[in-house]
């Protein structure tokens, strides 16, 4: 089993051109993850509360989907069912067509918090995986050599956590959940800490990284610039209890500019769509006269 | 800040200030027989050194202590990571571990006269005893407090509980394993002493019982020296390896603090 796992971990090279994987080997049209009817209910101390209500959504194998939406409207929640973290109160969380039944480690999760171990330095915590998967020590490093380079660490290999800035921790968190080689990558508010040009250089390396290695991304937000300019599809929530209120296909190219897209007329037009969707209050103040 | 050189200078500037009170006390007010003179005490200690009593009482109580140290940290580790990582069994037992740690050690020691008779076994056993407590319920806490977030981040990565407990929960536990150690240093001393003023006629226990007994202040003052300074031998060593095994922690101390 270990072996028969490290081995296809390390069959796939991570420096594979676009071309590639566009002939992903996977159906694509046929749902890599699939919600039917879930909803998910909370009893807290005194009061319960519905967190989703009655959610339909299927995402395609290879596809980017941001989740948007004010908080608490448990965008968060349907990232825990997808990792198998919770259970749906009612309805199926499926992967692959089959229901989600405790963890599921064809995913990859990354929060807001980095969740480093403070006691490895920054090669050490990308290892953590490798380690896990039983990978020998050459091939270890030569891996480990490999992420730092792509997410641009070189130089702070041997620094620990709290020694460099927040921006590091968040690409040394990058490097670790690609060490695994996930299937899919689920993505909480990552940047969310991050400055704005800190924050683009990011987004700008999570796009690359997943149009080189052909990731399905689900990427949770309320910074809803960032939900349309990353996603192939963004879905938005309305508040508690979280139900979908619309999906917009971006249809934006491939291997798009964001520094140029912020800029565009149809990157424009969405974004200025979903403000008025989740914000329509504001819509009757800003037109008085 | 002051800088090191200045610091050990203040720092001598003191000792020699208090040791020229006492002596001055000792001396001009005539109080040898309660307070000796600190000049007769390094008189007496060298003469120990010379003819040998020191080294065969001091080896005594070093062994005891040391061997007795070590099998109740190993235990008190062992046993705390276990029960730390099976809550349900904790749960259970918790009054009962509650119970024994209450109870002040030190009360154990004519029973374990009784039981274990007056040899080195005895004293070994009731200072691992001691030791283990307090090595016990700080793993136990540290293994308790580990984040659980950190947990799922690796149970997501396909960990199992060996790869859990030495990539997570050891490490993050470690920090309170060396509180529950640096505690323990003091106990397993006194609980050396102790057991060696109640049934030897080998150790520093001995050596002080022995001295207090024969009104021999200057003896008595002499042991007293020896065994802080045995204490401060162990605490520095308990921190050598605190800094060793904690590469992450010593760097968080030469870190600016920020909020």
């Amino acid at each position: 089993m270990a072996a028969s796992k490290s081995g296809r971990l390390m069959s796939i090279p991570l420096k594979i051109t676009p071309e590639e994987s566009a002939s992903s080997s996977l159906d694509r049209s046929s749902p890599l993850i699939s919600f039917e009817d879930v909803s998910k209910v909370f009893n807290l101390r005194e009061a319960t509360f519905h967190a989703v209500n009655g959610l339909n959504l299927a995402i395609r194998p290879g596809e980017f989907v941001t989740l948007v939406g004010p908080s608490g409207c448990g965008k968060s929640t349907l990232l825990n069912m997808v990792a198998g973290l919770m259970k749906p109160t009612s309805g199926i969380v499926s992967y692959r067509g089959v229901p989600v039944v405790g963890i599921n480690q064809r995913v990859g999760y990354m929060t807001q918090a980095d969740h480093l171990l403070p006691w490895r330095t920054i090669a050490g915590n990308i290892s953590v995986p490798l380690e896990i998967s039983r990978i020998g020590k050459g091939a270890r490093r030569a891996r480990i050599e490999e992420l730092i380079e792509l997410v641009g660490l070189t130089g702070f290999e041997a620094s620990y956590p709290t020694q460099v800035s927040g921006g590091m921790r968040k690409r040394a968190a990058l490097a670790r959940l690609l060490a695994s080689d996930p299937e899919t990558l689920l993505m909480d508010e990552p940047f969310g800490a991050l400055d704005a040009q800190l924050r683009l250089a990011m987004q700008t390396e999570l796009l690359n990284v997943q149009a080189r290695l052909g990731k399905t991304v689900v990427f949770v937000t309320h910074d809803l610039d960032e939900a349309i300019s990353l996603a192939d599809r963004c879905v938005v929530f309305s508040s508690r209890p979280g139900r979908i209120v619309q999906v917009i296909e971006t249809g934006l190219p491939r291997g798009r500019d964001l520094l140029a897209l912020r800029f565009d007329p149809s990157f424009l037009k969405l974004a200025r769509g979903l403000w008025e969707t989740l914000t329509p209050e504001l819509k009757s103040v800003e037109r008085p006269t | 800040m002051i800088s090191g050189r200045n610091l050990f200078g203040i720092r001598v500037a003191i000792a020699v200030a208090l040791l020229g009170i006492w002596q001055y006390l000792s001396q001009a007010r005539h109080l040898e027989f309660y307070l000796s003179k600190p000049t007769d005490i390094a008189g007496r200690l060298d003469q120990w050194i010379s003819d040998g009593t020191l080294i065969s009482h001091l080896q005594a109580t070093v062994f005891v202590a040391i061997v007795g140290f070590a099998i109740g940290a190993c235990a008190g580790l062992s046993v705390g990571l276990l029960l730390g990582r099976a809550a349900t069994t904790a749960k259970v037992i918790d009054p009962f571990l509650m119970a024994f740690y209450s109870m002040p050690k030190v009360a154990l020691a004519p029973v374990f006269v009784l039981w274990f008779g007056v040899d080195t076994s005895m004293k070994v056993i009731f200072v691992s005893l001691v030791v283990f407590f307090l090595v016990f319920l700080n793993t136990y806490s540290g293994v308790r407090n580990v984040s659980r977030e950190q947990l799922t981040i690796l149970r997501l990565m396909g960990a199992r509980e060996s790869d859990l407990m030495r990539k997570v929960v050891l490490p993050s536990a470690l920090v309170w394993v060396f509180t529950g150690l640096r505690l323990s240093v003091p106990y397993a001393l006194i609980g050396t002493i102790l057991g060696e003023m109640m049934a030897t006629n080998k150790g520093l226990g001995f050596l002080l019982a022995n001295t207090a007994g024969t009104f021999d202040t200057t003896g008595t003052f002499a042991t007293l020296v020896v065994i802080v300074a045995l204490s401060m031998v162990f605490n520095a060593l308990v921190r050598l390896a605190e800094s060793t095994l904690m590469p992450w922690q010593a760097r968080l101390d030469e870190q600016e603090v920020s909020i």
